[in-house]
C-alpha cells in the first residue's frame, strides 16, 4: 500500500524517498529524505511536512551533522544537495549569493577567480587537506556558526552574512537583509539564524560580504614555557599595530610548551616588514625565540579533536587567557585527562579536545569541573573588574554517545527564556530540529 | 511635516503613573510640565514631533526596570531615548506614553585593555569611549558623524555606522554583551561579553532593533588597537563619473580603505560657504580616501590610491601630513549636512544604499529626477559601501515645494530598491520610513521579522509604531498546536 505521506511529499518536491541508513543523525533514523532544488520547492515540501506534523532536519554535506544534541525526533531529512548554485558573484561589489548546498570549496573556487574570498576558515573549510571531514556547505556554515582563525579579524559567519532566505516550519518563505553591505532596514534575522542549528527554519540562500585574497601571508610563531608567557605573547600581538588577521594558540599536552602563532596578511614586502616587528614583539613577550615562516604551523586551522572524539568550545574574555588555561588543566588533571587545547586565543575562543578512547565518566567529570571553574571570579576576572553574571562558557560541540548522553552539551545559557520565546514564535510546533539546541529547544 | 496630536489615551492613568515614578527616580527626574515635555518632542529628525505624556530620567538599570514594570502593569507604551540625535524619528515619543531618557546613565563602568573591552552605560557618548580607551592604545571603532554627542545606547538601537565602517564594521560587529530591561521589566543579559556566548545570537538580533525589543542598560563593546598610521587623501575630479571610476578601481585593486567619501559640486559649494574648506576650485567631485593600518601597508596603499586617482583623471591630489591637516580635509565633509542650510532654506537628508557598482547609474538618475522636479539635490556619500546621503534642497516658503521635495526624496528610495539596495544604510527606519518597508520586503518577510518582536514584546508596548507599517498580533499563533506540552518546553518537567 502506498504511503500517503510520501505521496504528498512527492507532490511537493521532485526528489523525495525513503531515508537511507546514511541519513541517520546520531542514531536517529528519519523516515523520509528529500532534496528540493529551489526555495519554492523547499517551501512546498515544508508545507506538506507541516500538514503531517513531521519533524524536519536540514542537512548539508553532513560535515558537522554530529555536532550538538541528537534530535529528539526526525521524520524528514531535507538535504540541500540540489540547492547547489552560486547565484551571483558581484565582484565589483565584493558580494556573493549562493544556495545553501553550495560547498565552501566550490564557492572559494568561484570567488578565487576574481581574487576574492569569503573570509571564513573553519576546520575542513576546503583550504586544507583531507582528514577534517571535508568542506562543509554555505547552509551548514551559517547553521553551526563555525569559524576558524580568521574570526579574529573578520568575525564569524554572522559578521559576513548580509542577506538570508529561509523557509519557516510552516513553509513560509522569508527574506531578510539584502545584497548590500550596509543596510539597517528591519530586524537582522540573519543573526538569529547564524548558529541556530536548524531549529528556527531551513536556510536556502545566503548573501555574503567578500574580501580580497591577500597577496601574501606570513606566520610568526613563538614557543612559550607557561600560560602566563602565552598570554603575554597573545596580548602583545593582539594589541600591536602590526594588525594580525589571526592569533592562535596550541597547547597539545600539559607537559608540552605552548605555541602562539600569528597570521599576517598583506602585500609581500609590507608583510615581511610587519613580520619582523612582530617577531621581536613575540620573542620579548613569549620569552623564547620567535620564527617567521611562509607556511602555517602544522596544527593551524585544524580541529584538535578527531571526528569521533570530544570537542569543547570555550568562550572567555581574552584578558583571562592564562587563568582560563590554568582552569582547564586544573579541571582535567583530577579526571586523569590531558586534553589538547587550541584556538583563537586573542578572540576569546579556545577548543579542548579529548580522544574518542577517553573514559566517558572522566570526560563528564572534566566538563562539569570546568564549568564550575568558569564561574569562579579568579577565572572570569570578576574579582577585579565588573563582569556580566556569566562571562565564560564551555559548549560541547561533539562527543561520543557515552559522553553526549551524560552531560548537558550546551551548559548554562544566558537568557534562555527569551530563546524559548523566539523558538515558540518561529516554530510553534517544535518540529524543526527538535531537541538539538540549548535547553532542549 | 507631520505632527502627531492624537489625544492622550488615558490621561488619568498617566497622572497616576507619574506619581508612581516619583519614588523610583525622585520628583526632580519625573517631568510632567507641558513646557518641559515639549523639549523632548522630537529627535534629530525634526519633521516628526509629538510631546511625550510623561518623561522620566532614571539613574540606574534597576530604576529602568522598575519604570518599565510600572508601564507594563498599566499597559502604557514607553520609548527609550539617548542623546536624541537619531535621524529617523526612532525616539519619537507617544502622547499617551512614557519617554525614558537615559542621559543620566553615563558611567564608563570599565575599560579592560587586555581583554580589549569597555563596559558602559547607555547614555555614554560614543567619542568618550574612545577617549577613555586612548591611554591604552585602543579606540572604539564605530564613528557616526554625531559621535561627539550621540550615545552608545542609541548606537546599539540603530546599529550605527559611520565613515569608517567600510573597514571596521558597524556597531553590531563590536557589541559582545548587553544588559537589557525586557518589555516586561525584567533585567537580563544577552550575550556574555565574549562574542561567542552559546545559544541564539540575541545580541546580534537586538542590535539595530531600534528600541523595539527592550531598553539597553549596560553595553560591552570591543576595543580596537589604534592604527599605527593614517593617511588622508583628497582628490579633485572634473566629473562625478571620474570620481566613481576611481572608487571602483581602488576597491577592484584589493585595497580596503578605512573610508572613501565623495561629494558633488553642490555639496562642495555648501561646505565652502559654511567652513571655507578650500577644496580645489572647479571640482565636479571630490573624493576623500583615508587609509589606516600598519605603516608599511599604508605607505604602499597610499601610493597605489594616488596612482589610481591620477589615472582616472584627478587634477589635484592633496595628502594630509598630520592630524591637523586631516581635520581640514574632513571639515568640509563633516559639515556637509549642516552646510546645505547656507544654500537652501530647508532640506531633507536622505539615506539609501545601492551596490557600489550601481553608483554611476543611480547618481545620473538622481540628477534627472532632480531636474524634472526643479529641486536641487546635493550628493554626499560613503562611496566605498554605496551609502548615499542625497540632500534634497527646497524652500519651505514656496507653496508645494515641501511636498515636491518629499516626493523626490521618496523617488530616490525607490531607485535604491530598484537597484537591489536598501532604504536605509545607517539612519534607521524609525517612524520616517516604515511606509517604505513593504516596498523593500514582502508581507511574509515583515511578518517573519515581527516574530522576533512578538518573542520580546507580545504586548507591543516598547517603542510602538516604529520600523513596521503595521504591527503583528502576537496573541495566538495560527495553526493547530501539536508541539510539546508547555511544561515540557519550559523545562519544568521532563517527558520520556
Amino acid at each position: 500500500m502506498p504511503d500517503p505521506v510520501l505521496a504528498q511529499l512527492s507532490r511537493a518536491c521532485q526528489q523525495v524517498g525513503a531515508a537511507a541508513p546514511a541519513d541517520a543523525v546520531a542514531g536517529v533514523t528519519p523516515s523520509y529524505a528529500a532534496s528540493p532544488a529551489s526555495t519554492k520547492e523547499a517551501a512546498a515540501l515544508l508545507r506538506a511536512a507541516a500538514e503531517h506534523g513531521l519533524a524536519v532536519l536540514p542537512r548539508g554535506r553532513g560535515t558537522r551533522i554530529d555536532w550538538a544534541v541528537p534530535p529528539r525526533r526526525c521524520d524528514l531529512v531535507v538535504r540541500t544537495d540540489r540547492l547547489s548554485q552560486v547565484l551571483e558573484h558581484a565582484a565589483g561589489d565584493l558580494t556573493a549569493s549562493a544556495q545553501a548546498g553550495v560547498g565552501l570549496d566550490q564557492l572559494a573556487d568561484v570567488l578565487g577567480t576574481a581574487g576574492q574570498r569569503l573570509a571564513v576558515d573553519p576546520p575542513g573549510g576546503g583550504q586544507r587537506g583531507p582528514g577534517q571531514g571535508g568542506s562543509g556547505t554555505v547552509g551548514g556554515l551559517i547553521a553551526t556558526g563555525v569559524a576558524g582563525p580568521l574570526r579574529f579579524r573578520y568575525g564569524g559567519p554572522r559578521d559576513l552574512l548580509i542577506g538570508l532566505t529561509v523557509v519557516r516550519a510552516d513553509g513560509t518563505i522569508a527574506r531578510a537583509g539584502g545584497k548590500v553591505v550596509k543596510n539597517v532596514a528591519g530586524y537582522d534575522i540573519g543573526k538569529l539564524f547564524a548558529g541556530s542549528y536548524g531549529t528556527l527554519g531551513l536556510i536556502t540562500e545566503a548573501t555574503f560580504r567578500l574580501h580580497p585574497l591577500p597577496q601574501a601571508t606570513v606566520h610568526v610563531t613563538v614557543r612559550c614555557a607557561n600560560a602566563e608567557a602565552a598570554q603575554a605573547a597573545v596580548d602583545a600581538t593582539a594589541r600591536s599595530p602590526v594588525a594580525p588577521a589571526a592569533v592562535e594558540l596550541h597547547w597539545p599536552s600539559a607537559g608540552a610548551p605552548l605555541a602562539v602563532s600569528a597570521l599576517l596578511e598583506g602585500e609581500e614586502y609590507a608583510v615581511a616588514a610587519r613580520a619582523e616587528v612582530l617577531r621581536e614583539l613575540l620573542a620579548a613577550a613569549g620569552g623564547g625565540s620567535a620564527e617567521t615562516s611562509a607556511h602555517a604551523p602544522d596544527w593551524w586551522g585544524l580541529s584538535p579533536a578527531a571526528a569521533d572524539g570530544t570537542l569543547l568550545r570555550i568562550g572567555f574574555w581574552p584578558g583571562r587567557l592564562a587563568a582560563l588555561l590554568g582552569a582547564v588543566r586544573g579541571a582535567a588533571r583530577p579526571a586523569g585527562l590531558d586534553p589538547v587545547l587550541a584556538g583563537s586565543a586573542a578572540a576569546g575562543v579556545l577548543h579542548a579536545a579529548l580522544p574518542a578512547a577517553a573514559d566517558p565518566a572522566a570526560a563528564v567529570v572534566f566538563i562539569e569541573a570546568l564549568r564550575a571553574a568558569l564561574s569562579e571570579p579568579a577565572v572570569t576576572g570578576a574579582a577585579d573588574r565588573p563582569r556580566p553574571p556569566a562571562s565564560a562558557s564551555a559548549l560541547v560541540l561533539h562527543a561520543p554517545p557515552a559522553v553526549r548522553d551524560a552531560v548537558d552539551m550546551w551548559g548554562p545559557v544566558p537568557s534562555l527564556a527569551i530563546m524559548r520565546a523566539v523558538k515558540d514564535q518561529f516554530d510553534p510546533e517544535h518540529r524543526m530540529a527538535p531537541g538539538r539546541f540549548a535547553g532542549g529547544i | 511635516m507631520t505632527t502627531s496630536s492624537q489625544p492622550a489615551r488615558a490621561p488619568a492613568s498617566l497622572a497616576v503613573l507619574a506619581e508612581r515614578m516619583v519614588p523610583i527616580c525622585g520628583a526632580a527626574n519625573v517631568i510632567t510640565d507641558p513646557v518641559e515635555l515639549r523639549t523632548y518632542e522630537c529627535d534629530g529628525l525634526t519633521a516628526h514631533r509629538c510631546s511625550p505624556g510623561l518623561v522620566v530620567l532614571p539613574a540606574s538599570a534597576d530604576q529602568v526596570a522598575q519604570i518599565v514594570r510600572e508601564c507594563a502593569a498599566a499597559r502604557i507604551p514607553f520609548v527609550a531615548r539617548g542623546s536624541g540625535t537619531g535621524l529617523s524619528g526612532g525616539a519619537l515619543p507617544s502622547a499617551d506614553g512614557v519617554l525614558i531618557v537615559l542621559s543620566k546613565m553615563r558611567r564608563i563602568i570599565d575599560i579592560d585593555p587586555v581583554s580589549r573591552r569597555a563596559t558602559v552605560e547607555p547614555g555614554v557618548t560614543n567619542l568618550s569611549v574612545s577617549k577613555a580607551a586612548e591611554p591604552h592604545g585602543l579606540f572604539y571603532a564605530p564613528d557616526p558623524s554625531s559621535q561627539v554627542i550621540c550615545s552608545v545606547g542609541g548606537n546599539v538601537a540603530e546599529n550605527s555606522g559611520g565613515a569608517h565602517c567600510l573597514k571596521h564594521g558597524f556597531t553590531v560587529h563590536h557589541v559582545t554583551g548587553l544588559e537589557i530591561v525586557t518589555p516586561q521589566g525584567e533585567l537580563t543579559w544577552l550575550g556574555d561579553g565574549t562574542g561567542c556566548a552559546p545559544g541564539y545570537d540575541l545580541v546580534g538580533a537586538f542590535t539595530g532593533s531600534e528600541g523595539t525589543l527592550g531598553i539597553v542598560t549596560k553595553i560591552v563593546v570591543k576595543l580596537t588597537p589604534i592604527p599605527e598610521a593614517v593617511t588622508t587623501l583628497l582628490a579633485a575630479f572634473a566629473t562625478m563619473g571620474a570620481g566613481g571610476a576611481a572608487v571602483s578601481a581602488i576597491i577592484g585593486g584589493g585595497i580596503l580603505p578605512g573610508a572613501i567619501e565623495m561629494m558633488d559640486a553642490l555639496a562642495i559649494e555648501a561646505a565652502e560657504a559654511a567652513v571655507q574648506c578650500e577644496y580645489p576650485a572647479g571640482a565636479g567631485a571630490v573624493l576623500i580616501v583615508e587609509l589606516d593600518g600598519p605603516q608599511v601597508e599604508v605607505a604602499r596603499e597610499t601610493a597605489a590610491v594616488r596612482a589610481i586617482c591620477q589615472a582616472e583623471g584627478a587634477y589635484e591630489i592633496r595628502a594630509a601630513a598630520d592630524a591637523a591637516e586631516r581635520a581640514v580635509i574632513w571639515a568640509g565633509r563633516k559639515s556637509a549636512f549642516a552646510a546645505v542650510g547656507r544654500i537652501s532654506p530647508a532640506y531633507i537628508v536622505q539615506d539609501g544604499v545601492v551596490p557600489r557598482t550601481a553608483l554611476p547609474r543611480v547618481l545620473d538618475r538622481i540628477g534627472e529626477l532632480s531636474a524634472q522636479a526643479g529641486i536641487r539635490v546635493a550628493n554626499v556619500f560613503h562611496a566605498g559601501d554605496g551609502n548615499l546621503h542625497p540632500l534634497v534642497l527646497f524652500d519651505d516658503a514656496v507653496p508645494g515645494q515641501g511636498e515636491a521635495a518629499e516626493v523626490l526624496s521618496g523617488q530616490i528610495l525607490d531607485l535604491c530598491i530598484e537597484h537591489g539596495g536598501s532604504i536605509t544604510g545607517e539612519h534607521g527606519v524609525g517612524v520616517d520610513k516604515s511606509r517604505y518597508m513593504p516596498k523593500m520586503f514582502g508581507a511574509d518577510d515583515l511578518d517573519t521579522m515581527q516574530l522576533l518582536r512578538c518573542a520580546f514584546d507580545a504586548d507591543g508596548l516598547c517603542n510602538p509604531g516604529k520600523v513596521f507599517p503595521t504591527p503583528r498580533l502576537c496573541g495566538e499563533v495560527p495553526g493547530v498546536r501539536h508541539g510539546p506540552h508547555p511544561l515540557v518546553a519550559s523545562g519544568a518537567v521532563d517527558q520520556f
